[in-house]
């Protein structure tokens, strides 16, 4: 039986100008090679999503919906910006996007490193199962929704309602916050929460702000203030 | 879930290519809405010639134009022109002269769009077959919108295609849907508003004609709807001199604008934009929640 790296080829382009995402996300289900090239995605959905493996994969150019969602081992960047739902789902690896992402951006998402270099639309990080997102501009209203697990750091602003109904995500906001959503407060920054975000800057490949000491101080802590867990009558007006 | 498209041109010297640039837009919305799909040109000359006006309509059969020509003694000919579902009447009168002639010509056709230089088409089938009929690639004109549909509250018919054009010249296309609509729909029946459907988005379009009628701006008129109306929703609504786009509170709906020096573009999806001319120096954002965007010609 042939090993896998004696099949590999060097790197395979794909033009969704002319070819099918169903073409190119059967190829990276089944790859065979390690490096991918995707050009012309003119805003197509799914790309790149449903990989399965250690896989580099460059788009060049702005995606659709669920760009690189369920995404497991795979090193994916969008040199442009992302639609809805990008990273939805993510397992493991790193899915980075030089632009800005659209709502819901690592919706659900288990694991792996989202980097958005722009902003993110409302919702990033809803429902987050332990993934981390690092946002190198702003993000709009509804952050963080119902996050139960991981941590997101948010370089700029972050828009109303951050952190409604949130579990046990952590979140770090650098700039202006809008009101906090509904059980979420401001928690102390410790010496273990500023180590983790220097980690999580320095991993996004933001190192400028993560070696500046002035820059992560700048940087509060959002969290859960634990009162929504068990359903209360009253607190049955805040659900 | 529903696919919009509008397109704004700030360059005259851009008016031929409106139709084909929508055309090249529709297909980026097609997946969204299969089941039907329509559209508002503003300003095909061609069409509609200055002094004249046009009205769309549903269930008229071919012959109506020289019924309504004998209401309208000394204008000539009514022009008839039948696309699919959609019979578009152009007479050189004023659209409140032409439209009076219609009801009392044909009272069995339902009025969907009234301008003097806007023109309505709608329909049930693919969009791009729609496109086909209604000859949008060949459509001049300085703005336009088009809506695919994929019904969820009301029936798949003619009468449930968007846009919604209920005041001269002014339409509204809708992705989402209003969950108040009935009650608001029993109030504005109260003022003396009659409907053609039963569809939610219909009550956003007369809601918005009546308070322009009051006087409202467009902008004014959104706001108000904003706290009016319960739902979902990303509105685009047009009128004989704007542009108008806004989301509900949530946002949910999907709404991305593109504005450029030459032109200002609005799509469910980017994939739409993407072959625009110009794209890539655009100004491209999601509108925010709650707030409304406009554009004056």
């Amino acid at each position: 039986m042939e090993t896998l790296n004696e099949t590999l080829q060097e790197t395979i382009t794909f033009d969704l100008g002319t070819e099918g995402v169903r073409d190119l996300n059967a190829e990276l289900h089944a790859p065979t090679a390690r490096r991918y090239r995707v050009k012309n995605p003119l805003g197509a959905h799914a790309v790149a999503a449903g990989v399965d493996g250690d896989l580099e994969i460059l788009i060049e150019g702005d995606v659709g919906y669920y760009c690189a969602g369920m995404n497991q081992d795979g090193r994916i960047t969008v040199e442009g910006s992302a639609g809805p739902g990008v990273a939805e789902n993510m397992m493991s690896g790193v899915v980075r996007i030089r632009g800005n992402a659209s709502q819901s951006a690592g919706a659900t998402a288990h694991g792996g490193l989202l980097v958005i270099e722009g902003n993110a639309s409302t919702r990033c990080g809803i429902s987050l199962k332990g993934a981390d997102i690092v946002v190198g501009g702003d993000i709009g209203a509804m952050g963080a929704f119902m996050a139960q697990a991981g941590r997101i750091v948010v370089c700029g602003d972050a828009g109303d309602g951050l952190g409604d109904s949130i579990f046990e995500a952590r979140v770090y906001v650098r700039g202006e916050v809008g009101a906090l959503g509904a059980d979420c407060i401001e928690k102390d920054m410790g010496p273990e929460h500023r180590a983790e975000l220097k980690e999580l800057l320095t991993r996004a490949g933001m190192t400028e702000g993560a070696d500046d000491p002035a820059y992560l101080g700048r940087f509060r802590r959002y969290g859960s203030a634990r009162t929504l867990y068990h359903f209360n009558s009253d607190h049955s007006g805040r659900y | 879930m529903c696919g919009i498209i509008g397109l704004h041109l700030r360059d005259p010297d851009m008016q031929g290519q409106l139709g084909e640039l929508m055309a090249e837009m529709l297909q980026g919305i097609v997946g969204r809405g299969p089941d039907s799909a329509g559209v508002a040109v503003y300003g095909d000359r061609k069409r509609c010639p200055e002094g004249f006006s046009a009205v769309s309509l549903l269930h008229a059969q071919p012959g109506v134009g020289a019924a309504v020509a004998e209401r309208l003694p000394g204008t000539g000919a009514v022009e008839e022109d039948r696309v699919g579902d959609t019979m578009v009447l152009t007479a050189q009168a004023s659209p409140e002269v032409l439209s009076t002639a219609v009801a009392a010509a044909v009272p069995e056709a339902k009025v969907v769009g009234l301008g003097e230089d806007m023109i309505v088409y709608k329909g049930v089938g693919n969009p791009l077959d729609l496109a086909e009929a209604y000859r949008l690639r060949d459509a001049s004109g300085w703005q336009g919108i088009a809506h695919t549909r994929m019904a969820t509250e009301s029936a798949i018919n003619a009468e449930g295609c968007h846009p919604f054009s209920v005041g001269v010249g002014v339409s509204l296309v809708h992705n989402g849907s209003f969950s108040n609509h009935a009650t608001i729909r029993r109030e504005l029946q109260r003022k003396g508003v009659t409907f053609d459907s039963q569809n939610d988005t219909e009550v956003g379009a007369r809601y918005v004609a009546n308070r322009l009628s009051e006087g409202d701006d467009l902008e004014t008129a959104l706001i108000a709807l904003g706290e009016e109306f319960d739902g979902f929703y990303t509105l685009l609504v047009t009128t004989e001199n704007g542009f108008a786009v806004v989301r509900d509170e949530i946002a949910c709906k999907p709404a991305i604008v593109a504005e450029h020096p030459r032109w200002v573009a609005m799509a469910s999806e980017f994939q739409a934009l993407a072959k625009l001319p110009g794209i890539d120096e655009a100004r491209l954002f999601e509108p925010e929640p709650g707030r409304v965007y406009a554009w004056k010609r």
